[in-house]
């Protein structure tokens, strides 16, 4: 039996769980500019009609006190969150214009 | 003979002062070309260092970061080459030490490398090269073998205290053997007119670091001035809706000694047709001036949108050298920059809000903090190009002097308050040499 990721109302985002279940900014980011624009865009057309839904679902539980695979979604709407500035906003994995520079997240509320 | 027709100036939006102009409202700046030699000098910056960095009050945490009775933190001033250590005592006091044993010179408190910097809770210091050990006042409490040294006095070799004070729950130091004002003093009453502002609310915190490879002031100056947005941020607003050649202008600005703040005004983004937001933002409510709605603060101090603007967007107020805060409606920003080199820095930003409530609040706080990301970069990764056609400009191209408009008047104001630091400081030192 294949273990899952996502709580099974979600089965259709399964398969993009192990990539894009990432606990930190940094992984999500750095996931992000490696990604082909393609696979960005896939991933973003199949989660962000799912996005409403995903909300509800981990929002029955107190922020505190979410399941495992809750936050594992939620961690999935943070990609989104993360890919949707590639393909809504630059069209490319990069910020337009952002040449070499880095800024590194080094503290956020969990989770 | 046909009637001469003259175009009609660019109407603005927002009123401005009797002087047409914001900068001739403050005419001790002038309106003349600027020199950024400040930026590119590498002598400048050692003079920075004495006359800013080791005089004025800076900011380097907030009381959240020493909650408690032994709660500490240390914070790296490499531009005033000193390390420091800020704890709660036993009274409940925050007070800030220099870390530095007094036993043979040794960094006291580090934990896994000397250079970087550590937090914590301890009920006592204790150096880890000879063991020796302080207490959370700063007095030193044990010297390991103490009957051979000589004529050792432990009550005079207590850790070094660096003048220390809380303002609003930001924790300032001040590196001045006797500092010229307190720290109010120095802070002004646009500043201290923001005393009651709920700062202690906003604990849920977004924190970001970076090293820049460049001036300390060009980062700040990208940041106190809008004119640059409708260029280097164009993505701000979606392709559909964006009007080629619209600028921006600010709604109010305002200067106070060295400090200076600047308004914008205008229809919230999501008041607008959705065709201004992208969809990522309607879904999550939220994006790039924050959440849509936060929980309400009550009544808000007089110092905030001290220019009456309506409907106000965002505060952003400049405190002399290197923080800035920028409040939203219900959250806030904190920048600040720490110079490493005359043309290097490390810059922190801090996205603050209250505490989400539910999983949808906490999304709404991550949109705004990938946002801010996102924008952020864009101002970053154009200051190595400032950095070094600047210099180019100094060194070889023999440019000297830049045009800076009404909209860039904390610009002007920046380098104008940084070269008054200066001078002073010069002036000092002649007069100690003249003695």
């Amino acid at each position: 039996m294949t273990q899952t990721m996502l709580p099974p109302a979600f089965a259709d985002l399964e398969r993009f769980a192990l990539t894009w279940c990432l606990k930190t900014e940094s992984e999500r980011y750095a996931r992000r500019l490696a990604s082909p624009m393609q696979e960005l865009i896939d991933f973003y057309d199949a989660c962000f009609p799912r996005v409403e839904d995903a909300l509800a679902y981990c929002d029955k539980f107190p922020l505190e006190e979410l399941p495992e695979d809750a936050i594992h979604l939620l961690h999935l709407v943070y990609s989104l969150v993360m890919v949707a500035m590639a393909v809504e906003i630059f069209q490319q994995p990069k910020p337009v214009d952002s040449a070499d520079a880095e800024l590194a997240r080094v503290c956020a509320p969990w989770p | 003979m046909s009637k001469v027709v003259h175009e009609p100036a660019t109407p603005h939006r927002w009123p401005r002062p009797p002087e047409g102009t914001w900068t001739q409202h403050y005419p001790e700046l002038g309106t003349s070309m600027m020199s950024f030699e400040d930026s590119v000098s590498p002598e400048f910056f050692e003079l920075e260092r004495e006359a800013i960095f080791k005089r004025a009050w800076l900011n380097v945490g907030r009381v959240e970061q020493v909650p408690k009775t032994g709660s500490y933190f240390t914070k790296e001033l490499d531009v005033a080459r000193a390390s420091i250590i800020v704890v709660r005592d036993r009274d409940g006091a925050v007070n800030a030490f220099h870390n530095v044993c007094r036993h043979r010179g040794n960094k006291l408190v580090w934990n896994e490398f000397p250079r970087a910097e550590t937090s914590g809770t301890c009920r006592q210091f204790t150096c880890k090269y000879h063991g020796w050990r302080y207490g959370l006042d700063g007095g030193l409490n044990f010297v390991q073998q103490e009957a051979e040294f000589f004529d050792l006095d432990k009550a005079e070799l207590g850790l070094s205290p660096v003048h220390c004070e809380v303002w609003a729950g930001f924790i300032f130091v001040n590196l001045d053997a006797t500092p010229r004002q307190t720290l109010r003093e120095f802070l002004g009453p646009m500043i201290t007119d923001l005393d009651g502002y709920p700062f202690d609310k906003m604990t849920e915190w977004y924190e970001f670091s970076a090293d820049n490879q460049s001036n300390w002031k060009l980062f700040a100056d990208a940041f106190q001035e809008y004119y640059h947005v409708p260029g280097l941020h164009s993505q701000q607003v979606p392709s559909a809706v964006r009007t080629p050649g619209k600028g921006f202008e600010c709604a109010h600005f305002q200067v106070d000694g060295p400090h200076r703040m600047v308004s914008t005004g205008g229809a919230r983004r999501w008041t607008m047709p959705p065709e201004f937001m992208y969809p990522i933002e309607r879904v999550t409510r939220s994006g790039l001036v924050g959440p849509w709605e936060s929980p309400e603060l009550g009544e808000l101090p007089k110092g905030l949108n001290p220019g009456r603007i309506e409907p106000w967007g965002i505060d952003n107020f400049q405190i002399f050298p290197n923080i800035e805060i920028l409040i939203y409606h219900g959250w806030y920003l904190l920048y600040r920059y720490w110079p490493t080199s005359y043309n290097s820095h490390r810059f922190e930003g801090m996205l603050c809000f209250q505490p989400a409530r539910t999983v949808r609040e906490r999304v709404e706080h991550e949109v705004a903090s990938v946002v801010f990301k996102e924008f952020a970069l864009q101002d970053a990764g154009m200051l190595t190009g400032t950095q070094t056609a600047l210099e180019s400009a100094y060194r070889t191209a023999g440019l000297t002097e830049f045009p800076v408009n009404d909209q860039e008047i904390l610009v002007r104001h920046f380098h104008k308050a940084v070269a008054d630091w200066v001078d002073v400081y010069r002036h000092d030192l002649a007069g100690t040499d003249a003695r």
